[in-house]
């Protein structure tokens, strides 16, 4: 291989050009940029469902939509979002630009396959939309049965085997992730140097890989009983539709924390970069995300507290949820107090540190609300659970994705960004999500159920204040399309180490070559080794 | 897993299987890096860019197909879970159910798939051990055998449309518990119709495996892609040794009318 001398200097961008080099690069931080694009596509997709959602809902009458058009919108918002964006959002992006930078590989175990996962992401985004452009789909993105199986007439099956293929692309991106860090890590990166991030995904992976095969086959069976006649949840037939229920939600609440998970993993960089300090408690860090991806699979009984469980059955789940809460808990302390006391300086990052910490305590604690089985009772299937996950996941996962996105884009592009206008995003992004949300707890405590397009007119305040929100969500969530375009064609040149944060993806130059490292790295210190730095500053 | 130490020296300084031998050799390959471009004294045609050795590489993709199997488990998971929770509401259609089955059938599929776990371990030794014609003879053994349990397969299941016991509006609603009787047929043909497809995609496997046996393409410096394969056929065979004695003989013994 004479050429890499050669091609050593070039960027993985540079080298080589062309259309063909892109759909058929084996190189991870390419396909961290495939994944990117078809990421916001789907993201802009799903927000446009979310804001036909918000539209009906300024007003008390369903008068935009028929009632079934609108649970098409529903459902779809919520499979776009959920299976398209925010499952493969950070692990696919971030995960796979960062994760073989970050312990000294030159590219994931399987870089074929890596290329496989978008490829099977593609396809099955496409069998989804065939379904939204024939028929659509109403029955709530967690097609529960008998309704899926028998009773409705959109297009359930090949919905769901859209979200049956894509489950493969997540499947194979976990274990290509697990094989990295098992088998690839440089010399010297031990366990407990792994930046806190690759635990996290680390962690993600296991609950992709355990977890993702029980939806497939779920989502199969719910196939066959509608295309081959096979009965399995079909009650006429002595079917128990609430098995579904309990194979659905295996799977389904262990998803929720391949969506946070990493998010916390971004945190975890985020709050030690702009702290300049080392992590609180790095063991308890790594160790918590194990924790949650251990707890997480065993949890799933707290979605079924009303639909015939056992009392016992239910207890048992309650109290594990809330176990949930102390490694989330270990978190959130622990960034806290690595914040305490460090050099924080305001830079856009920073923002999306402090508003993911501030909108996830929120969605963690009201998590411990709906967990207490007596509470669940008054608020299952109300809008107080809508703004919940709501908080879990736009203003935890989103918030962290979009964080990690500013802290790393100069590094996956080479370009630096507009710093006033990301701050202007994560600010507006912050007030825009609380006036969307936060009015949501209060209508679901009041009782009001979620998946209706009409309600009682004493509910129209809140309603149109969540939905003002939204509209302002929107334009904090358009203003980085705009900024990083923007920064694309004239933004500066970004240095190897703009933050001057620690980790091997920063003594790399902006954008990586396409191997990642000229010379293979050696790692003779543990993660976030700030202190010399400080040292220096004192001196 | 198996450890052929000495059919596997590869490189200068031998094959450890665990993580600390892999990084003594990572850094010595670092350390020399000056040695050559790409930081390889000793390049084999074999061994991706991204490896640094050929060891680091097999690994990488056993784990990955162990790590793969676990997907699987969980996926049949999914199946058996239903199987345990219909058997334990329906114990008495289970076993109406499972007399339709012919387990004579059932019993020689098991044998002639044992026997094909066999060859298929003979032909990775033969793998490792740089014999050309053992590979393609045993890689060919293993497909005639998976391809022998296949149309025992398809003559079991012309045999249930005949019988009408496939669900559906043809199902035989004249037996007794017809209901779950159809659900336990349900579940037959969703684990063993899965079971099969994995079959298919085995012999696909072989036959991608044959050809570049054929070409002289493994050796005991590399043989990698029969290693994993023959672990994905082992999987798919056991998944039968689960399936066989669940679905087939665990109330048989009441026998009212086999066949």
């Amino acid at each position: 291989m004479s050429t890499v001398a050669t091609q050593e200097r070039q960027s993985y961008l540079d080298a080589p050009y062309g259309l063909a080099s892109w759909l058929l690069t084996k190189d991870h931080k390419r396909i961290a940029m495939l994944y990117l694009i078809s990421i916001t596509l789907f993201f802009a997709v799903g927000g446009m469902f979310a804001a036909g959602i918000r539209m009906e809902l300024l007003t008390p009458q369903g008068d935009l939509w028929t009632s079934d058009m609108y649970n098409k919108l529903f459902t779809l918002h919520g499979v776009v979002m959920i299976f398209f964006f925010l499952i493969p959002s950070i692990p696919a992006t971030l995960g796979n630009f960062l994760l073989p930078i970050m312990i000294g590989a030159k590219d994931l175990a399987f870089p074929r396959i890596n290329l496989l996962s978008w490829y099977i992401y593609v396809l099955g985004a496409t069998i989804t939309l065939a379904a939204v452009f024939n028929g659509g789909l109403d029955t709530g993105w967690t097609f529960y049965t008998p309704y899926s199986s028998v009773a409705s007439n959109t297009s359930v099956s090949t919905a769901a085997i859209g979200v049956f293929v894509t489950g493969f692309s997540s499947i194979l991106t976990g274990l290509n992730f697990i094989v990295t860090v098992h088998r690839m890590r440089a010399p010297g990166m031990t366990w407990f140097r792994m930046p806190l991030f690759v635990w996290a995904q680390y962690a993600t992976s296991l609950v992709m890989i355990l977890g993702t095969p029980v939806v497939a086959i779920t989502v199969l069976l719910v196939f066959a009983e509608r295309a081959l006649h096979l009965g399995f949840f079909d009650p006429t037939r002595g079917g128990d539709p609430v098995l579904f229920q309990h194979l659905f939600w295996f799977y389904s609440h262990p998803a929720v924390y391949i969506m946070i998970l990493p998010g916390m993993g971004v945190m975890s960089e985020l709050v030690a970069a702009v702290s300049r300090k080392q992590v609180f408690g790095y063991g308890f860090v790594a160790f918590s995300s194990l924790a949650i991806a251990i707890l997480g699979f065993l949890v799933w009984g707290h979605h079924l507290f009303v639909s015939s469980q056992s009392i016992y059955a239910g207890l048992v789940f309650s109290i594990i949820t809330m176990l949930v809460a102390v490694p989330s808990a270990v978190k959130t302390f622990n960034w806290t107090a690595t914040m305490f006391k460090g050099s924080v300086t305001w830079e856009s990052p920073t923002f999306w540190v402090i508003g993911f910490m501030g909108l996830f305590t929120i969605g963690g604690l009201t998590g411990l609300f709906l967990a207490t089985m007596g509470l669940d009772i008054h608020l299952t299937d109300s809008y107080f659970v809508v703004a919940h996950f709501h908080y879990i996941m736009v203003g935890g996962a989103i918030m962290a994705y979009m964080g990690g996105l500013h802290f790393w884009w100069p590094k996956m592009t080479g370009k630096m960004y507009s710093e006033s206008g990301a701050k202007a995003s994560a600010i507006l992004v912050f007030l825009g999500f609380n006036l969307t949300f936060f009015p949501q707890f209060i209508l679901g405590y009041m009782g009001m159920p979620r998946r209706y397009h009409a309600y009682p007119p004493e509910w129209q305040v809140l309603n149109v204040a969540s939905t003002l929100g939204a509209s302002v969500l929107a334009v904090g969530y358009l203003l980085p399309a705009f900024y990083f375009t923007w920064s694309l064609v004239k933004g500066a040149a970004a240095p190897a180490n703009p933050w001057g944060a620690k980790g091997l993806e920063w003594t790399v130059p902006s954008p990586p070559p396409t191997f990642n490292f000229d010379e293979d790295p050696i790692v003779n210190e543990p993660a976030y080794n700030y202190k010399p730095a400080r040292e220096v500053h004192v001196a | 897993m198996p450890n052929f130490t000495n059919s596997r020296a590869s490189t200068s300084l031998g094959a450890g299987g665990d993580l600390e031998s892999q990084k003594t050799m990572a850094a010595s390959h670092a350390s020399s890096a000056g040695l050559s471009a790409h930081g390889h004294a000793d390049h084999n045609p074999n061994l991706q860019h991204h490896f640094y050795s050929m060891d680091q590489q097999l690994e990488a993709s056993t784990l990955g197909m162990w790590v793969f199997l676990v997907t699987e488990i969980m996926f049949f998971g999914g199946m058996f879970m239903v199987y345990i929770l219909y058997r334990h509401l329906y114990p008495e259609a289970w076993v109406l159910g499972s007399n339709h089955l012919n387990v004579s059938l059932g019993a020689l599929n098991t044998g002639v798939l044992i026997c094909s776990s066999l060859t298929m371990v003979l032909a990775v030794r033969a793998a490792q051990t740089s014999s050309r014609s053992g590979q393609i003879l045993h890689l060919i053994l293993t497909m005639a055998l998976g391809s022998v349990f296949l149309v025992v397969k398809y003559f079991e299941y012309a045999q249930k449309f005949e019988h009408h016991l496939v669900p559906g509006p043809h199902f035989d609603m004249s037996l007794p518990q017809a209901n779950q009787q159809q659900l336990f047929f349900s579940i037959y043909f969703m684990m063993t119709g899965i079971h099969a497809l994995h079959m298919i995609v085995g012999l696909g496997l072989m036959m991608t495996i044959l050809v570049m046996a054929w070409r002289g393409k493994f050796s005991a410096t590399y043989y990698t892609p029969v290693e994993v394969s023959g672990l994905y056929w082992h999987f798919v065979d056991i998944v039968w040794i689960f399936l066989f004695p669940l679905l087939y003989l665990l109330g048989a013994h009441l026998g009212a009318h086999g066949g």
